[in-house]
């Protein structure tokens, strides 16, 4: 049986993992908090995107914009956001892995675009072509991060380096769940408008012929290198609360461990510290028989 | 909804700024600026940066910085979708100050890789931001 002071040792030394998860946990929980309340803020201004471009391609048909125009797949990029630290369960082993599988399962060259240091370090190790990386983006990404990237991507891609652009992250379900997704981002396919929007129209009984201000082909220009921003920005942001709520669980389940593992070796400690007792008794009282 | 009423949402990429029925506003298009009331013909615009005022119809004003976007203008509501947008008293008037000097030092001293068009735009904004937060 290990020593008194071994086990005494090891009880301090868990203890202050234990505080250490459990301060990281809080940390997680309040970052998850403002990073959910971040989701929320960005969904009103993508949704309104997507209307306004439901609306548009519905009007015009067939754009002859370049960002949706489908071209013969040669080269595809890969965006994969992943997180910028550990510790925060199978957060970046699901999202790097997903995104393993969808380039090994498609058939043309991939390259990888970096969002997050664990991605990028997964995608080194294996050789995979790393086009640009985005590490460090911090717990409160801006809008500006996403558009940084997006204009990146959209010029590789008007370019024709690339005929088609992936974007892998976790998509923010609870602090619980996250799933992996992979999502087309270009060539940006048309867009069926909404069926709300379908049903506010004929309430108001007449269908929108929208005029375009200076022309429909600028509106687009603009608005379809928008709409890619968003996708991005939107992905980061869900990937931080994934991020920060896997830790969340993951810190929990830590200190748990921790303070069970504390209860465990104070009962052993107790009962060795008793059974040393006892033998100090036996040895005092054989020796005060002895010299009777 | 009733027929002199517009209903406005002015989003940006990071939260909902302003969210009301509202009777008209005025905002700067990329074409020009241009005033609007309820039941205005089905629009979608480009926005430039500058000043935008909303009235509400009961004497309210109020006043707002937009940096640019969108605007889409149907049956009756209307969604600004702006790159920035403050309200009046929500602009930081001392980042706006240093970003027109950060902006004027770096077209002052051009460099090859300056990229010109970026510069001048953060100059625009910043001077639109100062000139509305100054007109109070």
């Amino acid at each position: 049986m290990a020593s008194m002071n071994d086990i005494r040792r090891s009880i301090s030394s868990i203890e202050s993992t234990g505080q250490i998860t459990k301060a990281m946990k809080m940390v997680a929980s309040s970052k998850l908090r403002r990073a959910q309340s971040a989701v929320v803020a960005a969904r009103p201004y993508a949704e309104k995107v997507r209307e306004v471009l439901g609306s548009l391609s519905n009007e015009s048909g067939a754009s002859s914009n370049p960002l949706m125009e489908v071209r013969e797949v040669k080269k595809v990029l890969y965006i994969i956001v992943s997180a910028d630290s550990g510790l925060c369960g199978g957060f970046n082993a699901n999202v790097t892995k997903e995104c393993e599988r969808a380039i090994k399962a498609n058939e043309h060259e991939c390259d990888v675009v970096a969002v997050g240091k664990r991605g990028r370090d997964f995608f080194r190790k294996r050789g995979y072509n790393l086009v640009s990386e985005y590490i460090e983006i911090g717990d409160t990404p801006t809008f500006a991060t996403g558009k940084t990237i997006a204009q990146d991507v959209i010029k590789r891609y008007i370019e024709g380096e690339y005929d088609e652009v992936h974007l892998v992250y976790s998509v923010f379900k609870s602090a619980l769940s996250n799933t992996p997704t992979d999502v087309k981002v270009l060539p940006i396919e048309a867009l069926p408008a909404e069926e709300k929007a379908g049903e506010e129209k004929e309430e108001q009984g007449f269908s929108l012929t929208y005029s375009f201000e200076p022309s429909e082909e600028e509106v687009l220009d603009v608005l379809l290198p928008a709409y890619v921003e968003t996708l991005i920005y939107a992905a980061i942001l869900e990937s931080k609360a994934s991020e920060h709520g896997s830790r969340m669980t993951a810190m929990s389940a830590a200190t748990d461990n921790a303070m069970e593992l504390i209860q465990s070796l104070t009962l052993t400690l107790n009962r060795a510290r008793q059974a040393a007792i006892t033998t100090e008794i036996n040895e005092i009282v054989g020796g005060a028989a002895a010299l009777e | 909804m009733s027929d002199n009423r517009i209903s406005l949402d002015i989003v940006t990429p990071e939260k909902n700024v302003f969210s009301a029925d509202v009777y008209y506003f005025h905002i700067p298009t990329t074409s020009g600026s241009i005033g609007v009331y309820p039941r205005h013909t089905p629009i979608v615009s480009g926005l430039d940066v500058g000043e935008m005022t909303i009235d509400d119809g009961s004497g309210n004003k109020e006043t707002l910085f937009v940096g640019g976007g969108f605007l889409e203008v149907g049956g009756s509501k209307a969604v600004v979708l702006a790159k920035s947008a403050e309200k009046r008293e929500d602009i930081d008037v001392e980042r706006a100050e240093k970003a027109k000097e950060r902006a004027e030092q770096r077209l002052a001293n051009r460099t090859d890789d300056l990229d010109v068009a970026r510069a001048e735009a953060a100059l625009k904004r910043a001077i639109q931001r100062i000139k509305i937060a100054k007109n109070a």
